[in-house]
């Protein structure tokens, strides 16, 4: 058996930078003095009159980023989801949000597979605060190829984008020719009767392992590949809770606030269904190898499929 | 504009300004008034601007970063054309688009929306890089609190701007010397200001009479004709100027008058207008 391809989502990020650059001489990025690790360096490479480092100052990146969208470009401001989403939120918020600017945020170095770094890096909170923005859409990307579909989709997209991409090599597993992306559209990547998980970010590779070994225990799962947080795909979340009856969901960060919370929204103002939530427990984060916390905090193949059976029972 | 007819017009922005706060029972009078008289210059003289085509592209830009003097920058529209003097009396009411703060999506003339301190100077340094990234040849002004000025944020943008060496933007600061708390020193002293924005390689300019048209005049000469570094100007003004009651006076920041300081604030204008 061949490899699995592996690549960051931050990786996407900076290659998609470049290549939509090329097209569209609008298109400008900024730095927080990360350019190397959000892996927009090779933008800055290939154009470096539309790459501004701001320098280790967040909230006026986020300021100076809306008056270039005001300026007529299309600015895109990386830094770690620690510091665009969380240090910078009510900059985001009044200064892009209220005004509803064109500006896109790329926050890499999000969850807890920021590793080695430690709680105080590892973001699990930026889905929560982006989402209670009004007008903001937050999209959360399993791998590569969704990744760069998502980028562009956001350069397409007049208004306030948030994207969360991860500093860990992720498998692709959107590689086929008829994949497609669409803001707001979430996408059955397996299909099942007894449960859904509804996932989004890495955990959807990590979902369709444990459908994997539910299938082996006789537990049919149908797992979501949800992309967009907001606007949530509520139609496909509610045809497959009628269906299923059960839900889960999955995602690399806090079970409060995130897509967990953004599905319970959806579900009970017409589908009232019993979810369980998979995510990091209310707990920060530590210091450790990516795949070692993704299995300590239950958000591997493995964990998943743990936390699904027992709250199917069977 | 002559300095006469400047000064008349600015009378008629700080009527606007106690008419509107006293409507709304709400607002604040004190730093828009202080004010007024940039308000007035940038807007009648300074700015290239088009109230018949508020969006046209090679305007020149005007972020209020002390949001919260709206009432001063809503005044200046009115007067100016932007829309009906009368909308004034809607301000801060349910429906009006004239919200507490600005609004540009609602507000004909209002550039960016703000009121959260410190972060207009950034989105002016946005625009002003934006600007000479596409050659454009508009300039970008920007006014703040002496107060807000205890925004870190503040300091962030004024190095990005020094480093980027925007010289297509003008930051005025509104020193009239006191915020909610009481005098600016005794709070937390952003002093000496003049030096701090020369550290962050900005072109400083002490307008020592932010009243004096003259003198106004001659420093947003001085700034636009400044190549290579970005400008600010230090405006030291009266806080509430215009109004005896007002005048120097902290309490009143936020507040509105009630109807017999709404009379007599009117009639020190009037008796102002009357002198001119």
């Amino acid at each position: 058996m061949s490899e699995v391809k592996k690549i960051a989502t931050r990786e996407s990020y900076g290659n998609a930078l470049v290549e939509i650059g090329k097209e569209n001489p609008n298109l400008v990025v900024l730095d927080a003095d990360l350019a190397a690790a959000t892996k927009t360096g090779v933008f800055k490479k290939a154009f470096p009159e539309r790459h501004i480092d701001c320098g280790i100052a967040e909230c006026n990146m986020t300021g100076v980023a809306a008056g270039l969208s005001l300026a007529g470009k299309i600015p895109f401001m990386s830094s770690f989801a620690m510091f665009a989403a969380g240090r910078a939120f009510e900059q985001v918020r009044n200064s892009i949000g209220y005004p509803h600017l064109n500006v896109k945020i790329g926050a890499t170095h999000a969850g807890i597979t920021v590793g080695e770094d430690g709680a105080s890096h590892q973001c699990n909170e930026d889905i929560a605060l982006m989402r209670t923005i009004p007008g903001m859409v937050v999209m959360c990307p399993a791998d590569d190829v969704e990744a760069k579909a998502a980028v562009r989709a956001a350069v397409e997209y007049e208004g306030p984008v948030y994207i969360r991409f991860g500093r860990a090599a992720v498998p692709v597993i959107n590689d086929r020719p008829d994949y497609k992306f669409e803001i707001g559209k979430g996408t059955v990547v397996r299909e099942g009767t007894d449960v859904t998980i509804v996932a989004t970010g890495i955990c959807v590779d990590s979902a369709l392992g444990a459908a994997e070994m539910l299938a082996k225990d006789g537990i049919s799962a149908e797992v979501i590949n949800i992309c967009t947080i907001k606007p949530l795909d509520e139609e496909l979340i509610i045809q497959s809770a009628k269906k299923t009856g059960k839900v889960v969901t999955a995602e690399e960060h806090s079970v409060i606030g995130g897509l967990g919370s953004a599905v319970c929204d959806a579900l009970c103002k017409s589908c009232p269904t019993p979810v369980y939530k998979i995510g990091m427990q209310d707990t920060f984060g530590e210091s450790g190898s990516a795949a070692a916390l993704i299995e300590k905090y239950k958000l591997d193949a493995k964990g998943v499929y743990e936390q699904v059976k027992g709250f199917v029972g069977k | 504009m002559t300095n006469l007819e400047l000064q008349k017009m600015a009378n008629e922005v700080r009527k606007g300004i106690v008419s509107g706060v006293h409507a709304a029972k709400a607002g604040h009078p004190g730093g828009s008034l202080s004010a007024a008289d940039i308000f007035t210059y940038l807007y009648f003289e300074e700015m290239n601007i088009d109230p018949e085509e508020p969006k046209k592209a090679d305007r020149d830009r005007f972020v209020l970063s002390k949001g919260h003097t709206a009432p001063g920058l809503y005044s200046t529209l009115a007067n100016r054309g932007y829309f009906p003097v009368a909308d004034l009396l809607t301000l801060r009411k349910l429906g009006s688009y004239l919200q507490g703060h600005p609004c540009m999506q609602h507000v004909p003339g209002v550039d960016m929306s703000s009121g959260s301190l410190g972060q207009g100077i950034s989105v002016a340094c946005g625009m002003a890089l934006g600007a000479k990234m596409s050659n454009a040849g508009y300039r970008v002004y920007t006014l703040l609190g002496d107060g807000e000025i205890q925004e870190g944020q503040v300091w962030e943008a004024a190095m990005f701007a020094g480093h980027r060496k925007l010289d297509n933007l003008c930051v005025i600061v509104d020193n009239n010397g006191l915020q909610i708390d009481g005098r600016i020193e005794d709070v937390c002293s952003p002093y000496p200001i003049d030096k701090k924005f020369e550290a962050f390689n900005f072109h400083v300019i002490n307008l020592d009479d932010a009243h004096d048209f003259d003198k106004i005049r001659a420093a947003f000469k001085e700034a636009r004709e400044t190549k290579g570094m970005p400008t600010a100007i230090i405006a030291h003004s009266l806080k509430g100027k215009g109004v005896s009651f007002m005048e120097g006076n902290a309490d009143w920041h936020g507040k509105a008058p009630n109807d017999e300081e709404y009379a007599v604030a009117m009639a020190d204008l009037e008796k102002i207008g009357e002198s001119l």
